[in-house]
């Protein structure tokens, strides 16, 4: 049987952390349902609660950075102010109300599964996350934290405890989920998409597809070449660009869908947003 | 490993020697006969299980105990005597808004939660704030007008 400590303090927690092999338990909400087993759930290791610890709760503004506490709830995150527009709309379409008022991002981070709806955003928007341990403090870009389903760069005696959001000024966003109702739908696949346009051109551009790899897919060698064109050149280059991205998206079949139908639904979507979101 | 978990269930201090890893859906119904609260999924899909923990709604089913030391829990055993509770009651039984009855009780914690958090929410509001709790009988109009009722049935 497995057992759970409430450490007291963070302090706490990062002894606890470095002493032992602890499975970090935040809201739950995902952990509860992957270990659920008759009587209840049932833990490959010891876990600790940190959900309580005010260290990890908060959110606020420094400066042009937006720090998101990793055991902010989701419904935290959807009602605060200053959390970016695209960050929101992913956040509040995330299960239903009840699970929002648990799950927390620092949870849907690191359960990575490549359907985890908060994750694109937060590689569009640049984000990366402060891990802390009795070793020191990491930062680590979004991007480059995500190793495949189910594995980070996380270390086993490392908690996740701010994520760290550059507020910069986007004019188009565009962020759509396809999944099988509106409410409590894992994702089929998914765009994460904004750009600043200035007089008809692109001076800075950034699209995540969630759900059709193993990791949240972005590639800014592509975002470069389609930086400093003007809108008209991306809808007349529409064809090539979605040739581009046809290569990086591998989605696979499985119980939600298939991997036909996610590649051409992120292709159909991209298309849109290069011809209708961008040429407005 | 057991421990002492207090909390306060509707209104009441308690506590129990338990695994903190129990969830939070099976020590109500086995431990405080809190039968109001029902396992139908499991995975937070359902919403049958709906208490409100301090104030906001949540999965009983998702929750282990040892997470809720200190809080407030209430669920409809609670919520029914209370003048929204009462309101709530009522404006179900006129809107014909049970069938079955298996989702009825998450259905009163997300209608007591939407009374306390919007003071005229709107048919939209009230769908979303109810998203996540599951009705296989109704179609799901009969309660929102229901929820609707109770909130023009007087103030609080």
């Amino acid at each position: 049987m497995s057992v759970s400590y409430r450490p007291a303090t963070f302090d706490e927690l990062l002894d606890l952390m470095s002493e032992k092999e602890l499975i970090p338990f935040a809201g739950g909400t995902d952990l509860m349902v992957q270990n659920a087993a008759a009587g209840g759930p049932k833990f490959a290791g010891d876990v600790v609660f940190i959900a309580h610890l005010p260290e990890l709760k908060g959110i606020r503004l420094e400066g042009d950075k937006l720090i998101i506490g990793a055991s902010a709830t989701l419904s935290h995150i959807e009602n605060y102010p200053q959390v970016p527009q695209l960050l929101k709309n992913a956040v509040s379409l995330i299960a239903a109300p009840a699970l929002r008022n648990r799950g927390t991002m620092g949870g849907n981070i690191c359960n990575a599964s490549p359907a985890g709806d908060s994750i694109p955003p937060l590689y569009v928007l640049g984000a990366s996350f402060k891990l802390q341990s009795r070793d020191g403090v990491r930062v680590i870009k979004a991007d480059e934290f995500f190793k495949g389903p189910g594995k980070t760069d996380r270390r086993k005696n490392e908690i996740l405890v701010e994520i760290i959001v550059p507020l910069k000024e986007w004019n188009i966003e565009k962020y759509r989920k396809v999944g099988t109702r509106a409410a409590n739908a894992l994702t089929k696949c998914s765009i994460t998409a904004a750009a600043k346009v200035k007089n008809g051109r692109i001076d800075d551009l950034s699209i995540a597809f969630g759900a059709v790899g193993p990791v949240i897919i972005r590639d800014k060698n592509l975002e470069k070449k389609l930086i400093g064109l003007t809108t008209s050149d991306l809808k007349a280059r529409a064809d090539a660009i979605l040739k581009d991205y046809s290569a990086l998206i591998v989605p696979i079949d499985d119980q939600r869908s298939t991997a036909v139908y996610r590649k051409q639904v992120c292709l159909n979507l991209l298309r849109e947003f290069l011809e209708v979101d961008l040429g407005q | 490993m057991k421990q002492k978990i207090p909390f306060i269930l509707n209104g009441k201090d308690v506590s129990l020697q338990v695994d903190p890893l129990k969830r939070l859906i099976d020590i109500l119904r086995d431990d405080f006969s809190m039968i109001s609260v029902k396992e139908g999924c499991g995975e937070g899909e359902c919403g049958a299980c709906s208490v409100l923990l301090d104030g906001e709604i949540v999965n009983s089913c998702l929750i282990p105990v040892g997470t809720v030391a200190g809080s407030s829990i209430e669920t409809v055993e609670g919520i029914r005597d209370s003048e929204s509770g009462k309101r709530i009651i009522q404006a179900f039984a006129a809107e014909g808004a049970v069938q079955c009855g298996y989702c009825t009780p998450g259905m009163m914690v997300g209608a007591e939660w939407i009374l306390r958090k919007y003071k005229n929410p709107t048919a939209e509001e009230i769908r979303i704030a109810l998203s996540g709790n599951l009705c296989r009988c109704t179609g799901y109009d009969m309660i929102i007008n229901a929820v609707e009722a109770a909130v023009k049935g007087g103030e609080l």
